[in-house]
């Protein structure tokens, strides 16, 4: 029976508020692009978290990685001078890292260049990395076919390519066993990698490399083939330098201890280096860092959000109290017929209920579309979750209860006397 | 249940369905005081038609309110089947207007965006009734006043005529110990206003107890009974031995 009454008078605010399609459609904008900003903050945050999470899966986050980096004051005078200019990470670091620091379970070294992997006719940009066995554990990356290198393959003329590089060079034929040409040398594909590893990129704070475009080969291949000193022609000029390591991801035994041991790592790089030739990365680090943007961003589309809620409800109000005005009347007639207070709360209440609710309705597709849209236009990803849906759903309602609490009671309190006499 | 605590509904003190003892209304205006209502006594048995004639400021519809529970006398008491409403609070009240009152106005007061039959089960909602019984309800109301072909018209759609029929119809929802009636041909040209009257003429012959309000002489020689206010006080109280069937 209370039911029927809810509905009855649920019924009956919606034909009230029909009679003014334009006046109630205009009142509701604001709760509309409330919820909506509520429900595309929230996707988009959802969506620039789990990319974060992926990236920082894929870096590892039990991974501290070093890097060689050319260091600045360089660049300039080595061009003139034409000399091998040597730099970087060296085997004696991670020799040192590995007998110094207990809690480091394994690093794994890792050569960079940037050749032509070539198959017949057809040639791609390819990264070509010298690694270890240990490699694909280390980045969490598996395999689509064949097998990763392994110890026996040290210095042997193998190597495993990235998903790009097998479309490419071997769009419909089987890559395994194959020979590509990079640089002089030949090299029998062993293993094919799974697509993944692409850094999307895009408001995520956290920069992962993209993996689809790497060749593999042993380290000590790749020594033997190639050198230490590694000689690049760009327009006219020649570079020529001499790095021994240009990645180590070194492995820690427990999350806990990431920070720690990048600490002791630092102290041993800044101690074997005098120039800052290495930067150290610690995905851990970047997560957090991460999170504390997206938190501001946060803060930043919650308060937009609020602001045009509490915009929203204020319109609500407004209006209703216009209504009560207006139907001053139609309250003395309830009244008197039996209407006590309280019914003519409810009435009201549900009136406002009824508009705000509608409003979130619509915010609720309008904010389901933004994202997409977003997604689409900006290539960010989004996450639309059930829980921001029924959020912004309650905010709706309870804005509605909240501002509708005033009007409601301005009714209720009309003398029904004078409400009756009212014109 | 509030039916049960005012005596099964027809539960009446001294025979009378509705008694006022010394009932005065006082009005303070900036300090003087206006005596709207000075210890007027009345009492209506059960199926009387009643008129109360005065001019405007004579007290008619300060009495009105009171005896519909819309307002409460400064002093005196009111009995509405038995029962002392005089001091009740305001849910109280609503829910005495709501049981045992029913109310047609001059100006017939329908709620416009409600249809004919919505308009009828105003009271029957308040009173909790299940929708289909309030539909039932007031579907046959609506055929009692002659408005079974009206039912989902708006008041807009209807003459003065068939609006107030919707009033009287609504006033009888509840099936009330007394119907109030405000004026009720006021806003009516004479030949509607005679239709109404014989609507409500039939009311009283069902066994209804009526009280009218009017300011017209001849809409109150309908009564039974003229009560005259002038001045907050009853000036006269006159039966009509010759019943309420003769025009005059």
């Amino acid at each position: 029976m209370w039911l029927h009454r809810v509905l009855r008078t649920v019924r009956l605010g919606s034909k009230s508020l029909m009679l003014h399609k334009l006046r109630s459609s205009l009142t509701v904008l604001g709760i509309v692009f409330g919820v909506s900003s509520v429900i595309a903050m929230l996707s988009i945050g959802e969506g620039a978290r789990w990319e974060q999470e992926q990236e920082i899966k894929r870096l590892g986050s039990d991974n501290i990685i070093l890097r060689s980096v050319k260091p600045p004051e360089d660049r300039s005078m080595n061009v003139a001078n034409e000399q091998v200019i040597e730099y970087g990470l060296k085997y004696d670091d991670l020799a040192q890292i590995r007998q110094t620091v207990p809690t480091v379970r394994g690093g794994v070294p890792a050569r960079i260049t940037r050749q032509e992997a070539r198959f017949g006719e057809t040639a791609i940009d390819a990264r070509i990395v010298g690694t270890s066995p240990e490699f694909l554990k280390a980045v969490n990356a598996s395999l689509d076919a064949g097998r990763f290198l392994a110890p026996l393959d040290d210095e042997e003329p193998v190597c495993v390519i990235g998903a790009t590089i097998k479309g490419k060079l071997f769009p419909v034929e089987d890559p395994l066993g194959r020979d590509i040409q990079i640089g002089m040398d030949f090299f029998r594909i062993i293993g094919v990698m799974s697509v993944g590893g692409g850094a999307t990129g895009a408001g995520s704070g956290v920069a992962a490399e993209d993996r689809n475009r790497d060749v593999y080969l042993p380290l000590g291949t790749m020594i033997n083939t190639q050198g230490d000193v590694l000689i690049r022609r760009s327009s006219g000029s020649m570079e020529a330098e001499r790095v021994e390591l240009h990645q180590v991801i070194v492995n820690v035994s427990d999350v806990a201890q990431v920070e720690p041991s990048a600490n002791s790592i630092r102290h041993i790089l800044s101690r074997n280096h005098a120039k800052q030739d290495y930067e150290v990365v610690v995905p851990l680090e970047l997560l957090r860092q991460a999170e504390r943007t997206q938190r501001i961003f946060q803060i930043v589309l919650g308060s937009i959000a609020a602001i045009s809620l509490l915009v929203g409800g204020i319109g609500i109000m407004n209006i209703m109290l216009a209504s009560v005005t207006e139907r001053t009347r139609e309250i003395g007639i309830r009244r008197a017929l039996g209407a006590r207070r309280q019914d003519i709360v409810v009435q009201f209440l549900v009136e406002t209920i009824v508009l705000s609710t509608s409003g979130g309705l619509f915010g609720l597709f309008l904010g389901i579309s933004i994202p997409l849209l977003v997604q689409h236009m900006a290539g960010m990803r989004t996450i639309v979750t059930l829980t921001s849906l029924l959020l912004s759903f309650c905010i709706s309602v309870s804005v509605g209860l909240i501002f509708g609490i005033y009007p409601a009671r301005r009714a209720a309190a009309l003398d029904p006397i004078e409400a009756l006499r009212h014109e | 249940m509030t039916r049960a605590a005012a005596g099964g509904g027809a539960g009446s003190r001294n025979g009378a369905i509705v008694s006022i003892e010394r009932l005065s209304k006082i009005y303070r205006l900036g300090g003087g005081e206006v005596r709207a209502l000075d210890a007027v006594s009345l009492a209506i048995p059960e199926g009387e038609f009643v008129a109360i004639m005065g001019a405007s400021g004579s007290g008619k519809s300060t009495l009105l309110n009171i005896l519909g529970c819309l307002d409460r006398p400064t002093e005196g008491a009111y009995y509405l089947g038995g029962e002392d409403v005089s001091k009740l609070g305001d849910n109280a009240l609503s829910m005495r207007r709501c049981r045992f009152l029913g109310f047609v106005f001059q100006s017939y007061n329908l709620i416009p965006q409600l249809t004919v039959l919505e308009n009828i089960e105003i009271p029957l909602f308040y009173q909790g009734l299940l929708p289909r019984a309030c539909r039932e309800r007031s579907r046959v109301l609506a055929e009692r006043v002659g408005l079974a072909d009206r039912l989902d018209h708006r008041p807009t759609e209807l003459s003065g005529g068939q609006q107030q029929r919707v009033a009287v119809a609504r006033a009888l929802a509840n099936d009330p110990l007394v119907i109030l009636a405000d004026e009720p041909t006021g806003n009516l040209d004479s030949r509607t206003g005679e239709e109404i009257m014989d609507l409500i003429l039939g009311l009283h012959r069902q066994g209804k107890t009526i009280i009218l309000v009017t300011h017209d002489a001849k809409v109150a020689t309908h009564a039974q009974r003229i009560i005259r206010l002038a001045d907050g006080i009853i000036i006269a109280d006159e039966r009509r031995e010759e019943g309420p069937d003769v025009v005059a």
